[in-house]
């Protein structure tokens, strides 16, 4: 499907989530508590089949955490960029997609290890590239530690 | 459901034969530790530690101006040090929707596979070393060093170039340019025989990688695998044709894609892909449009608030380059999305089963560089 | 010229006139030990040199080229090095295993030189069965291997040691019965004799195709034993980094890789005398005038010369082919190598009996 036809397909089916353009891929913003269902219904219908998870990452905008994952069908070639917001700063949670895509492995690992963003049913959470002992989560902005040479801006 | 809240230490089980391969490892390409748990020489599972080589550059780049954190990314992935450089500029063309010349695409192109063509050659001497031949290195390097030598000529420096840049490229070609790369070509063109004889026909060598390693195609589909690794369990993934960017879509060349997915058919695919580079380069090398080799932009650049994607092929894979700008001097978060950060996800599941020396082989056909893991 | 055999006696004389005969054994003794000690020295520094040469011309470059002309004092550098590096035992070690290892694996490549003859004379111990010593006594190395990777105290070592005890068990075997073909045709287990028979063509010739077959056979099972590419298993640097010998430094790792290049050179031995005639020039059978102008060259270059001939094949292979794996390299030897052996044993049986050989 083309952007826009997979703009109006989605704008049917999920009526309740926001929509948002950018200069490449169309944005599905979805709540925390529907994202696991939404997620599955975008990887199992046949009309989108969207099996590959090609990028997966957070943003911390500081009022709120963004859980952004970049999809793709091999089979219709068509992206979308599906987003989760998370307001809770102290303990920020959320599902795991391990169970669909299973690249999220990794990328979930690193998301956890540099923002501090816990994932429910990972098969293996852990801090995989900085060490169980390495306090407070490097990504995050307000992050300091006696490293750092430059203020950010 | 229940969450970890503090990280359990991992020890040995009673029985259990676990020893880590690396951080310091001949063939590990890098600085990755892999625990590995073993039954005699069966592997039952692996554990990929990363981190030994984390630079920060994502939390870096966030500090840096649109123009400065280019100069980091040649330091990625090394081996593919030009498409790097180009991702980031492409990125930025887009976002301030910039026209680039037509001479700045061609030798863009040009810089770009001949980079692809030395850095399958290094792949190759170095698969040939970790499967025990040493003399494969040597040969390799012999073209290596040519390809070096002709960046060395017009970017001026041999491995991190910083060539490719926002508006076209640095400076012009050297004058010997066309000549050097069409002596090498030709030279090349002879010598892949003698390789595909050495190593690709060695019944020694097809035993250790046919039927070793076979990534299936769902599976490859599942872990996000591009590159040769995808391509060669069925993907049909390779981003110069299915998004092409800077003249890609003017050119003839073939997507390489076989089905069997075993450590074998990853290697004939990269052996394709150089007799397809340079088929490429044949089509450019004599038709190099006059003009301007850059575009002047500002001083300081601030993209337009917003998201912005791009993808390009590196040697490894889809190397997807992902700013969020708000609109200021630094981009307010970059992700790299690295090939080999997927590609590594691969050899937990494809190795499983599998013994030692066949981890050795896998590794070798997989092609990971580390730098590009860890960022 | 001057014959072994007469200086051998002249130097008895003099000795048995100058001391009484306790002290004549004992003298004879250790200038036979000197000598082989000395041989052992020059062979290794020849090898490690030709070795060193012949990758570099392989591979497009020039190989050592600094120390020395044309890089000819590279390998006394390399010993020098060694000498003065720290011999380190690891913590945890099993102290008295991992210091006897190294003497082990020498001692027993030094006690196989004893029965071979490098010209008509010059041979140390005339055994009626020298070919059957060699092969028993080279097989004790394995204790020596097993015993440095088990002391270690080295999870690699381990892994190293048990692959390469595995490999060299199961070559011997069809090293052996390649050998057991040519005796067969031959009738003897002494070198000697062996040698002798080949004086109307050297057995690879005679023997035609059992012969052939059984070179073939040796250089494959003895590169295999050598523990040398492509069976290099166990000491892949690539996979175990260094395997058994990965803790041993200085003189002891200099110990095990003298002791490597030793039992290359035995190996080249037995072939060169089995299969192509020790010291016997090219004999063909019936041409008297050119088996006297083969005759003019001195044996010991003949033997030389074929020893070396060996010692370039099985350093040819080293830089041309990958390394296989354990389990591959087993079964080529248990389910191809070992069969046809023995198969090419019952047909040399056969036609040593019906006289089928030249």
């Amino acid at each position: 499907m083309s952007k826009e036809e997979l703009k109006a397909y989605l704008e049917l089916t999920f009526p309740t989530c926001k929509f948002e353009n950018s200069i490449d891929f169309p944005m599905l913003i979805v709540e925390k508590e529907h994202f696991f269902a939404i997620a599955k219904q975008l990887k199992e219908e046949p009309a989108t089949n969207f099996d590959f998870l090609f990028c997966q990452t957070a943003v911390d905008y500081t009022t709120r955490f963004e859980v952004v994952y970049h999809l793709t069908s091999t089979q219709y070639r068509h992206d979308l960029v599906v987003k989760v917001l998370l307001e809770d700063r102290e303990n920020p949670v959320t599902e795991s997609v391990y169970s669909l895509w299973k690249a999220a492995e990794l990328y979930e690992n690193e998301i956890f290890d540099l923002f501090g963003i816990r994932f429910l049913n990972h098969p293996n959470l852990r801090r995989i590239m900085l060490g169980a002992d390495w306090p407070g989560y490097p990504l995050r902005k307000d992050y300091s530690d006696e490293f750092i040479l430059t203020p950010q801006s | 459901m229940e969450v970890p809240n503090k990280l359990i230490p991992v020890e040995d089980a009673p029985g259990e034969f676990v020893i880590n391969v690396g951080p310091q490892h001949p063939s590990t390409h890098g600085v990755l530790r892999l625990r590995v748990k073993l039954d005699g020489e069966q592997i039952l599972d692996i554990e990929p530690h990363l981190g030994y080589i984390h630079r920060g550059i994502e939390k870096m780049s966030e500090s840096l101006g649109y123009k400065q954190f280019i100069y980091l990314t040649s330091r990625m992935d090394y081996l593919s040090a030009h498409m790097n450089n180009q991702a980031c500029s492409l990125i930025i063309e887009k976002g301030l929707q910039i026209e680039i010349p037509e001479r700045a695409k061609v030798i863009r192109l040009l810089m770009i596979e001949l980079q692809r063509l030395a850095s399958h050659q290094l792949w190759w001497g170095s698969a040939g070393l970790d499967m025990g031949a040493v003399s494969p290195f040597f040969f390799a390097f012999r073209e290596r060093e040519q390809i070096l030598e002709i960046f060395e000529e017009t970017c001026g420096t041999r491995l991190t170039m910083n060539y490719i840049t926002p508006g076209g490229v640095m400076n012009d070609l050297h004058p010997t340019f066309v000549k050097t790369v069409k002596t090498l070509i030709k030279q090349f063109k002879e010598n892949i025989h003698e390789y595909d004889k050495l190593l690709t026909g060695n019944i020694i060598f097809q035993k250790r990688t046919q039927d070793v390693g076979v990534l299936s195609k769902e599976l490859a589909i599942s872990l996000g695998a591009t590159g040769p690794v995808g391509r060669a369990s069925g993907i049909s993934c390779d981003v110069r044709k299915l998004h092409p960017y800077d003249g890609y879509e003017k050119l003839d060349f073939k997507e390489i894609v076989m089905t069997k997915g075993d450590s074998f058919t990853r290697y004939l695919v990269r052996i394709e892909e150089m007799k397809q580079s340079m088929h490429i380069i044949d089509q450019l090398i004599d038709n190099i449009p006059e003009g301007d080799c850059r575009v002047k932009t500002k001083a300081v650049i601030r993209l337009p608030e917003g998201e912005y994607y791009q993808r390009v092929e590196t040697a490894r894979g889809e190397l997807g380059v992902y700013i969020v700008s708000d609109g200021n001097k630094s981009p307010y978060r970059i992700k790299y999305r690295t090939p080999n950060f997927s590609n590594l996800g691969a050899l937990q599941y494809i190795a499983k089963g599998s013994k030692i020396g066949d981890l050795v082989a896998i590794m070798a056909t997989l092609d990971l560089i580390i730098p590009d893991i860890d960022r | 010229m001057i014959g072994f055999k007469e200086i051998t006696i002249w130097i008895h004389q003099a000795l048995s006139g100058l001391m009484s005969p306790g002290l004549v054994v004992v003298s004879e003794a250790l200038i036979v030990g000197l000598s082989m000690i000395m041989l052992v020295v020059l062979m290794a520094v020849a090898m490690i040199y030709m070795e060193r040469k012949v990758a570099g011309f392989m591979q497009l470059r020039l190989g050592p080229m600094r120390v020395g002309l044309w890089g000819s004092m590279q390998a006394f550098a390399d010993v020098l090095k060694l000498l003065l590096k720290e011999c380190l035992t690891p913590n945890g070690a099993d102290k008295f295993l991992f210091g006897l290892a190294p003497f082990i694996v020498l001692v027993v490549s030094f006690l196989a030189l004893a029965p071979f003859s490098f010209a008509p004379g010059l041979q140390m111990w005339d055994l009626n069965i020298g070919v059957l010593y060699v092969s028993a006594v080279s097989s004790i190395g394995v204790i020596g291997i097993l015993m440095a990777g088990w002391s270690s105290n080295n999870k690699y070592s381990l892994l190293g040691a048990m692959r390469s005890g595995a490999q060299i068990v199961s070559y011997e075997l069809s090293a052996g019965l390649s050998i057991i073909a040519i005796v067969i045709m031959c009738g003897s287990l002494s070198i000697h004799d062996i040698i002798l028979s080949q004086s109307d063509g050297w057995w690879i010739f005679k023997g035609h195709l059992p012969a052939m077959f059984a070179f073939v056979v040796f250089v494959i099972a003895s590169t295999a034993e050598l523990n040398r590419a492509p069976f290099d298993l166990a000491e892949a640097e690539q996979e175990l980094t260094a395997g058994f010998h990965t803790e041993y430094s200085g003189m002891q790792f200099a110990m095990f890789f003298l002791a490597e290049y030793t039992n290359m050179f035995i190996v080249s031995m037995i072939g060169a005398t089995v299969f192509l005639g020790g010291w016997m020039p090219f004999h063909v059978y019936g041409f008297e005038m050119f088996n006297n102008i083969m005759d003019y060259i001195p044996s010991v270059i003949w033997f030389f010369g074929k020893t070396f001939f060996i010692l370039f094949l099985i350093m040819w292979f080293r830089w041309t082919f990958p390394r296989m794996r354990i389990d591959q390299l087993l079964k080529l030897e248990w389910k191809y190598l070992l069969p046809l052996s023995i198969i090419n044993i019952v047909i040399a049986a056969f036609i040593t009996i019906m006289g089928w050989h030249f």
